[in-house]
């Protein structure tokens, strides 16, 4: 049992992270139209502000080690370590959540200037052409990422005081050994506060009321006199930082690499199909499901009655859910089905 | 159904998409053939000059221009965007090479193992993931070809030889060829040897018959079907007519022309690896598909060409060659763009392909081909200017 | 040589005055005997000789690759006789003379493998078809390895194996026309074996967490026979997908498993994932049978350690090398390297150091390129000062015997790179095997 809860967190967990950014994904699609394949890199970057804030906080004074003789080697003790002491040290501790000031203005940034610069240009092109264009601005972001930060992962720990475990079991009245990553807890906190806020901006603003609006009949909401390209734009924006978000949130539990947006790529797009197009809460729904099934479908129990099913379940999944609803979970009719 | 509507359907979107009379557009389509054949053989002649001549790299253009040309079949004419086409290609090459293993090193048995097995498969898969249109069969297709991958790298070891790849063994029975000598035999075409460039040619006459089939289909009625259903499914649906036997034709069709391609790989480098599944390999044709112009005869051909171009020549460039190549500058610009370039080639060959496709798609929209359409159109408009 | 016959054409006259130039220069060029055959990539007469350089360079070792790239530049600069010299002074047996090989100056072309069989292959064959190389090296991937080796076999090239560590690269898939110097997956748990039994004791219960894929099960093999040897039961086995991110799914049936040590055997990005991630779910601060829980990562290098960070502390496992051993060979090594590149090198850059030199010690041994020759000399060749003691070329398999390093994440580092403390250094009988346990068979030497 006790198993079996740690396995539904666990799912709970990816779950968060395939949720937020299929549902960036899904915004981008349902408003613009447009398939986009460098959502997995606006993850990536967002992962990478958290390694420049951590790099900017720990710029440090190189201590010369005179043991090494043939190579220049150092000690490094961060500057803000020796002006501030402990506070110095605390802040450094805190470089993954204090990113969150730098992340979301740069994947704000980002997206506008990516949705004004290049993807404005292909609202009316074929989907074949978008993909292949943002899939060529997902290789050039990598590579630029490539070249000032190595292909290594770079160890991005969490806060000392939530890096240990949490006595879930104690929590929920569970007997003993139920025990939790603190960091984790927080990302599936994070991720659910994320997707409700961007629920709530939709259902009761009147920004977000527009922006659904448009998402059902583009035309119509233009003919009101109301400027829907700017606030898809907007949206756009909306879409990069939350994708920026929940890939800073994720490096303590995956050291980031410049190649890890590819690697969420195809899985978030899986999700979007499973959820079903044009639909976030599809999208959500899909995530959570999808990251629950593959937790479950690890378990030593399941794996031995179908050797291998942990490989293949995601995809195992995404072809019956297809085959059963057509349209996805919660797909509306017409989207992306042309 | 009601076949007359049917064939004004056919008949209108036939017109709107072959521009020229059917008499005039055939006797043109065979002297591009001809064209075409003749710059195939030629390959390792005129591209040696840009180093892209060499036994490898031809076999290469030649493969992967069959793939992209089967890819082209089924997303050119009807609109379905696979996204899992690598697998096909995967199950030509392991069947080949089994067969290699088993039968002979025949490459003939080999070609047709692979085609025959990749059509079997494009069958299964076609007929499950056909049933949803739009992006819904882009993920079936997707994920049937990620399945595949996994379990070949994983679990299916005993069929694939996983990470390694399924090569030949010393002591493979290949029954119709008797004892082996020492070492591992070579794929053979009845006695001749078919590595290096005799494999090339191979392959290049296999180029050349893919193109002419895929010629023929684009220009038969059953061609016809295939647009029309791109141009407007639903219309044809609501006519009575059924769309699905045709799809899934063109599906198979083109999963055997993927095949096709594997198994050619295998015919000139015995060896099938899982990675040929992976979705970054069903990505690539996609790409050389787009690239080279969606729905042309000759652009996914240039579009694999110019990828395996990329992934081949500029990925080798180090400084010391750029070096080389700008030795006739005086030395301070000579460095100056050694800097420059660095980061374009070499270990920076993906950026440098990624920049090409954003350039390409931004200002070619309709891919290369556009791009040689537009040139061509300004030549003999400043010809016709002259005459007159 | 008939070039003077009637029914000549063309193009045998051009082959006809190759093979003439050649000829005219056969005194000194075949003194040394009887092979005077002709083979894939003959320099003949050229003034300088290629090498191909094959690493990764795109994808998740690309760094590894990078590293690898810059000793095979400093190898080529050495061998030329430029630089200080780094390892070819400590070389002994050292048939050296650093004025290229053979007196031919040495160049080189690169290439990119992508960790993918085919692509490595398409490189390699590039480098054969186009570049003439008459030796390429490189690699980070067993399954790389394995696909180029027989490669070289059917070509007829010989190839230097740069970082492999499955048992198959010198056992089932072992071929005459490849070579590794690298240590492998057996020589690990041999290793490991009396260090793991020290600090460990012997009665313990271990739990694999296996990469799904050829090399992760030989190592989990090797690791296994050597921690049942010692008495230590194995709890579980269980597979994970390449490339998984996140391992928690499979990390959290440990907790409870009763095991008390856990044996990560990834490699690169996933050990640094399931590494990072085991630390986060608090396995190093329990207790379990009334003892503190262990983690053993049997493969370690300094980049993992690097994107492992703090997760590393104190976790056992080993290498080929490290920069901080104090052997003569090793210092030569490091000091080179380290005045080319500002720091110090990977074992993935020594190996593939030491793999150039000692093709060209072979070569310069032979007295020529032709391989069946080069190969012999390297089978069975005896050698020191290359950093790791006294080191054999095994005949029988092409693998290298050596002492092996046991180490440690440093618990105290005095610099940015003093991430691995050495525990260890196993001597090399003590990994030594027999080369029939694995099979396989090298094949023939003309091809």
């Amino acid at each position: 049992m006790d198993a079996l809860v740690l396995q539904a967190l666990n799912g709970l967990d990816k779950g968060g992270a395939y949720a937020l950014i299929a549902l960036g994904l899904t915004l981008i699609f349902g408003t613009l139209g447009v398939v986009n394949f460098a959502h997995g890199a606006l993850f990536m970057l967002g992962a990478f502000c958290a390694v420049t804030m951590q790099k900017i906080l720990t710029l440090s004074k190189q201590i010369e080690d005179t043991s090494v003789t043939f190579f220049k080697a150092f000690k490094e003790v961060p500057y803000l370590e020796i002006w501030l002491g402990d506070t110095g040290r605390m802040l450094i501790d805190y470089s993954v959540p204090i990113a969150i000031l730098l992340t979301i203005p740069f994947m704000l940034l980002v997206g506008l200037v990516m949705e004004r610069g290049l993807v404005q240009f292909f609202y009316k092109r074929s989907h074949a052409e978008q993909i292949l264009v943002t899939f060529g601005l997902a290789i050039v972001i990598q590579e630029i990422i490539k070249s000032v930060f190595g292909a290594n992962p770079i160890p991005t720990p969490a806060p000392d005081v939530v890096s240990g475990s949490a006595d879930v079991g104690a929590w929920i009245g569970f007997g003993d050994g139920l025990y939790y990553p603190y960091w984790r807890l927080i990302y599936l906190g994070f991720s659910l506060t994320i997707i409700g806020a961007v629920f709530a901006f939709l259902r009761f603003t009147t920004f977000g009321m527009v922006v659904r609006a448009g998402m059902q009949d583009r035309e119509t909401v233009g003919l009101l006199g109301i400027d829907v390209q700017r606030r898809f734009t907007i949206v756009f924006g909306i879409a990069a930082v939350v994708a920026g978000l929940a890939g800073m949130m994720y490096t303590p539990i995956l050291p980031p690499d410049y190649h890890m947006g590819m690697d969420f790529l195809v899985l978030s797009f899986v999700v979007v199909v499973v959820g079903g197009m044009g639909s976030l809460e599809g999208a959500v729904l899909a995530g959570f499901l999808l990251g629950i099934l593959q937790s479950f479908a690890s378990m030593n129990e399941v794996k031995a009655i179908i050797p291998g099913i942990d490989q293949i379940i995601v995809y195992l999944v995404a072809v019956v859910v297809l085959q059963v609803r057509p349209r996805g979970l919660l797909g509306r009719r017409g989207v992306m089905e042309g | 159904m009601s076949a007359a509507t049917v064939d004004t359907l056919r008949r209108g979107n036939a017109a709107a998409s072959v521009p020229a009379g059917d008499t005039a557009s055939s006797r043109s389509d065979h002297i591009k053939f001809a064209v075409f054949a003749i710059a195939v053989l030629t390959m390792p002649v005129w591209l040696s000059p840009i180093g892209a001549g060499y036994p490898d790299l031809v076999q290469k253009f030649a493969i992967f221009g069959i793939f992209a040309i089967g890819f082209n079949i089924l997303f050119g004419l009807t609109g379905y965007l696979s996204f899992g086409h690598a697998a096909f290609l995967g199950v030509g090459s392991y069947a080949a090479v089994w067969s290699f293993k088993l039968l002979t090193m025949n490459v003939v048995p080999a070609m047709i193992f692979g085609v025959l097995a990749s059509g079997v498969f494009a069958l299964l898969i076609g007929y499950v993931s056909l049933r949803r249109t739009g992006i819904y069969f882009s993920i079936l297709t997707l994920a049937f070809a990620q399945m595949s991958y996994n379990l070949a790298y994983s679990v299916l070891t005993p069929i694939t030889n996983g990470e390694t790849g399924l090569q030949l063994a010393l002591h493979d029975p290949r029954v119709l060829d008797g004892p082996a000598e020492a070492g591992l035999p070579t794929t053979t075409l009845f006695g001749m040897e078919t590595i290096g460039y005799p494999g090339f040619y191979v392959c290049a006459v296999m180029l050349i018959v893919a193109y002419y089939v895929a010629m023929r289909i684009t220009r038969s009625p059953f061609g016809m079907t295939l647009r029309a259903i791109k141009s407007n499914q639903n219309r044809m649906n609501y006519t009575g007519f059924n769309t699905r036997p045709y799809t899934l034709a063109a599906f198979v069709i083109s999963g055997m022309y993927a095949g096709l391609a594997g198994s050619l790989m295998a015919v000139v480098d015995p060896l099938a690896g899982a990675e040929r599944m992976q979705w970054t390999a069903s990505g690539e044709v996609v790409l050389m598909t787009i690239l080279g112009g969606t729905g042309t005869l000759l652009g996914p051909v240039l579009g694999a060409g110019i990828i395996k171009y990329f992934e081949n020549i500029f990925s080798a460039f180090n400084d010391q060659v750029l070096g080389r190549i700008f030795d006739f500058l005086p030395e301070v610009l000579q460095n100056l763009m050694v800097t420059l370039v660095h980061p374009f080639v070499g270990e920076g060959w993906h950026l440098t392909l990624g920049v090409v496709f954003m350039l390409i798609v931004i200002f070619l929209p309709g891919g290369v081909m556009e791009g040689i359409g537009r040139i061509s159109a300004r030549i003999s408009r400043s010809r016709s200017n002259r005459s007159s | 040589m008939t070039i003077f016959d009637r029914n000549v054409n063309r193009r045998r006259l051009l082959q006809g005055g190759v093979a003439v130039t050649a000829g005219l220069a056969a005194p000194n060029f075949f003194v040394k005997g009887a092979w005077a055959e002709e083979f894939r990539n003959n320099p003949g007469n050229a003034k300088s000789i290629k090498l191909g350089f094959n690493v990764p360079q795109t994808g998740a070792y690309a760094d590894e690759g990078a590293d690898e790239l810059r000793a095979y530049k400093l190898a080529v600069k050495h061998l030329n006789g430029e630089g200080d010299g780094g390892m070819m002074n400590t070389l002994k047996p050292s048939s050296l003379k650093g004025n290229g090989v053979l007196g031919k100056k040495v160049e080189y072309v690169t290439g990119d493998t992508q960790t993918k069989s085919d692509a490595a292959r398409a490189s390699a064959k590039r480098m054969i078809e186009k570049d003439g190389v008459i030796m390429f090296s490189g690699g980070s991937s067993s399954g790389v390895a394995v696909a180029v080796q027989s490669l070289a076999q059917e070509m007829g090239v010989i190839f230097m194996a740069g970082l492999t560590h499955s048992n198959d690269t010198t056992g089932k898939d072992k071929k005459r026309y490849g070579f590794r110097h690298f240590f492998n997956a057996y020589m690990s748990g041999a290793a490991l074996g009396p260090v793991l039994k020290e600090e460990m004791g012997t009665d313990r219960r271990a739990y694999h967490l296996t990469a799904d894929y050829t090399w992760g099960w030989t190592q989990e093999e090797s690791i296994k026979n050597t921690t049942e040897g010692l008495g230590w039961q194995t709890v579980n086995a269980v597979r994970t997908p390449l490339g998984a991110g996140d391992f928690s799914q499979y990390i959290t049936p440990v907790l409870n498993s009763g095991a008390d040590v856990l044996i990560l055997n990834h490699y690169g990005k996933d050990m640094v994932n399931s590494l990072t991630q085991a630390v986060q779910f608090g396995l190093r601060d329990k207790m379990v049978n009334g003892k503190k829980f262990e983690i053993i990562v049997p493969l370690y290098s300094r980049l993992m350690a690097q994107g492992a960070g703090e997760n590393v502390k104190g976790i056992l496992g080993t290498t080929n090398w490290h920069w901080s051993l104090k052997d003569e060979g090793s210092q030569a090594f490091v000091k080179s390297f380290g005045q080319e590149y500002g720091f110090p090198p990977s074992q993935a850059a020594h190996t593939c150091y030491v793999q150039a030199l000692l093709y060209a010690n072979a070569c310069e041994q032979a007295g020529t390129f032709y391989p069946p020759e080069v190969i012999k000399a390297l089978e069975g060749f005896e050698f020191d000062g290359m950093g790791n003691g006294p080191t054999l070329y095994r005949a029988e398999d092409h693998q290298c015997f050596k002492k092996v390093l046991v180490v440690r994440g440093n618990e105290n580092p005095t610099n940015q790179f003093d991430l691995l403390e050495v525990v260890k250094e196993v001597p090399r009988e003590a990994v030594t095997y027999d080369w029939k346990i694995f099979g396989g068979e090298l094949g023939p030497y003309k091809v």
